[in-house]
């Protein structure tokens, strides 16, 4: 936000102090040190990027190699043996094989659950976030911060009382919230999404100018036509990050699944499906990195294509909370 | 692919209902009588949020509290699960394993990340860099258990090794070693993988408050003589206090609730389980659910004075304002 100009004048700065010294006879063993620790600070730089980088990498590169090769040989050989085949993500996706993990399938679920897992919590929590900023009533503060701290109960706490209740939740015989079906898991996942979600836009919406909500009271809005005309466009950019790492947490939850998706091949996610690859086969490593691949490819995109966003939610709900 | 449509149709669906709902709450908050809107808008806006926290996180933390007193037939037992996870052997490594989760997974992911981003603080190719780093945070952990998994890979010291870290060792001369099978070190190979995760989200906090310090303090350190130690000691670390407060608390949060990782990578076996996972199993595998909920309330317990510290800052905040 405001960071980056002032960073950028700031690095400037830096770059003429730098000239300036330069261009100035100094003593030698200042300069010497400084070159140094900058060098020593380079290299240290690199090592651990590379750390971090080399077992995602090797991974990669095993998803493309024949199984023989992967089974036999270190993936750091590949360019001595170099061979290329696509051959393991066709088997993972689907393939006739009754032994095919058919993730495609669950690649579907995963998004079956991610986009009314990501929608849901945002509208409802954008809309007690108004109230949370802008309402007026008795005891707003303490509840607000109740919804806050409410981000401490651990989801395992929540999960076995909240199964039993969509199980109870019936009329008649008519259960409302059957098992094997999407139904519980958005549900799971809005209730846990929301006090985080409503802190976080609570912070961007009580920054908004109050002029603009008056002006728009004068003239005869009332809250609802505030609350979508002004009140939301104005938050994009809060929605926006809040969503991307929503998004992020849903495809990638692994607890949650295993509670309320019953494992089918018609709910479960591929998250679910690839822990449960790692449990029973966990040696067929032709199928473990191409599948591991699969369920990585949606949010990798979205944090390269989306990496400025992802960044600004971290430091709203960093730097403020 | 009939699948596909029944899925797509499924998901439209519980947007449509999801919709009208929002909708039906609009249109009764603006039709409200005069008199009455402004508390109507108040209910109405709240009430989803409100309803669903009560349903699934209030209402079953209240229901685990008590859970966590009776045995697996529901009748109270007293302390019984609370004698258990302090007596029995099991119980105690899992303990002990949380124990060292806690510690060493915020420090050293802090530690790490400080220094990376004070080595490449306005390097060029900063933004690469940091990409770089900060990718694993957008992996699941399922998938980051997959990787890490390849890189411990074991084979016997006759066969070609095909996880790196086996080959490092063969490489140095000597034995191959089973990294997720023997403990007691098993559970710091583990812990490698969250601090994996982890760093690059430290890194990012970190770096945005190192670049918020004002650059006339480090100008005048600078001009003072001091070496790049003492400026990071004696400006860098002060500047950027709250930071690390946050940083620290965040991960350390993360860590108690931790499940994934030990899920997929070992299931917890070979001394291995931590809190979180061991929840799991005694509520839905060992048919125990008292025990379950009793680890979930010591879970609680320990993440309880983080949230009130947390809590207690933003009610001086709000009150500020």
């Amino acid at each position: 936000m405001s960071a980056i100009p002032a960073d950028a004048s700031a690095a400037t700065a830096v770059a003429t102090e730098d000239a300036i010294e330069t261009g100035r006879p100094e003593p030698m063993a200042r300069r010497v040190r400084q070159r140094l620790t900058s060098r020593g600070a380079t290299a240290a730089a690199i090592i651990i990027a590379t750390i971090w980088t080399i077992p995602t990498f090797g991974l990669f590169i095993s998803s493309f190699r024949p199984e023989d090769s992967i089974q036999n040989s270190g993936w750091w050989n590949f360019l001595g043996d170099f061979q290329f085949t696509l051959e393991n993500y066709g088997d993972v996706l689907a393939s006739g094989r009754s032994s095919s993990p058919n993730l495609g399938q669950y690649f579907l679920n995963s998004l079956a659950i991610v986009i009314p897992g990501t929608i849901f919590p945002l509208v409802l929590a954008s809309m007690a976030a108004y109230i949370f900023a802008w309402g007026r009533f008795r005891g707003k503060d303490t509840l607000f911060i109740f919804v806050f701290a409410l981000q401490i109960v651990p989801l395992q706490m929540a999960l076995i009382p909240l199964l039993s209740l969509f199980i109870n939740l019936k009329i008649g015989e008519f259960q409302l919230l059957p098992a094997g079906t999407y139904a519980q898991l958005w549900i799971a996942h809005t209730i846990f999404a929301l006090p985080l979600a409503i802190f976080l836009l609570h912070n961007f919406i009580s920054e908004i100018p109050g002029e603009v909500i008056e002006a728009a009271r004068v003239d005869g809005a009332g809250h609802a036509t505030i609350f979508w005309r002004i009140i939301l466009p104005l938050s994009v950019p809060a929605i926006a990050s809040f969503g991307i790492f929503q998004f992020l947490w849903v495809w990638n939850d692994l607890l949650v699944a295993l509670v309320f998706s019953g494992g089918t091949a018609d709910v479960a996610p591929i998250t679910q499906r690839l822990a449960e690859l790692t449990g029973t086969r966990g040696n067929e490593w032709h199928r473990l990195t191409a599948g591991a691949f699969v369920s990585m490819i949606i949010p990798l995109a979205v944090f390269f294509g989306l990496q400025r966003y992802f960044v600004r939610g971290l430091l709203a709900g960093g730097l403020k909370g | 692919m009939e699948d596909l449509g029944e899925k797509f149709f499924q998901v439209v669906i519980a947007l449509a209902i999801f919709a009208a709902i929002i909708g039906l709450i609009m249109l009764l908050v603006d039709r409200a009588p005069k008199s009455f809107r402004d508390k109507a808008t108040i209910i109405g806006f709240l009430a989803p949020a409100a309803v669903l926290l009560a349903i699934g996180l209030v209402g079953p933390a209240v229901l685990t509290a008590f859970l966590a007193f009776t045995d697996r037939n529901g009748d109270p037992n007293g302390l019984d699960n609370f004698v258990w996870m302090f007596t029995q052997p099991e119980a105690l490594v899992t303990l002990r394993n949380t124990v060292l989760w806690v510690i060493l997974v915020p420090l050293l992911s802090t530690a790490v990340g400080l220094a990376y981003a004070v080595f490449i603080d306005r390097a060029r190719g900063e933004k690469g860099l940091k990409a770089l780093v900060f990718m694993p945070m957008a992996i699941s952990m399922v998938g980051a258990g997959v990787i890490w998994r390849f890189m411990y890979a074991y084979r016997g010291a006759e066969q070609e090794q095909i996880g790196l870290l086996n080959q490092i060792l063969v490489w140095t001369g000597s034995e191959p070693k089973q990294f997720l099978l023997d403990a007691p070190e098993n559970t710091f190979f583990l812990i490698a993988v969250m601090i994996w995760i982890q760093t690059g989200f430290a890194m990012v906090i970190l770096s945005a408050a190192i670049k918020g310090i004002p650059n006339e303090i480090v100008e005048a350190a600078r001009l003072d003589g001091a070496s790049a130690w003492q400026q990071f000691r004696n400006i860098t670390i002060p500047s950027i206090r709250g930071a690390l407060i946050v940083v620290i608390t965040t991960i350390t949060i993360g860590t108690l609730k931790v499940f994934d990782i030990v899920r997929t990578m070992t299931a917890g076996n070979f001394e291995t389980s931590v809190i979180a996972n061991e929840m799991y199993t005694q509520a839905f595998r060992a048919n125990e659910p008292g025990r379950g909920a009793a680890l979930a309330l010591v879970l609680f317990l320990m993440v309880l004075p983080i949230v009130v510290y947390n809590a207690r800052q933003l009610k001086m905040q709000r009150e500020i304002r």
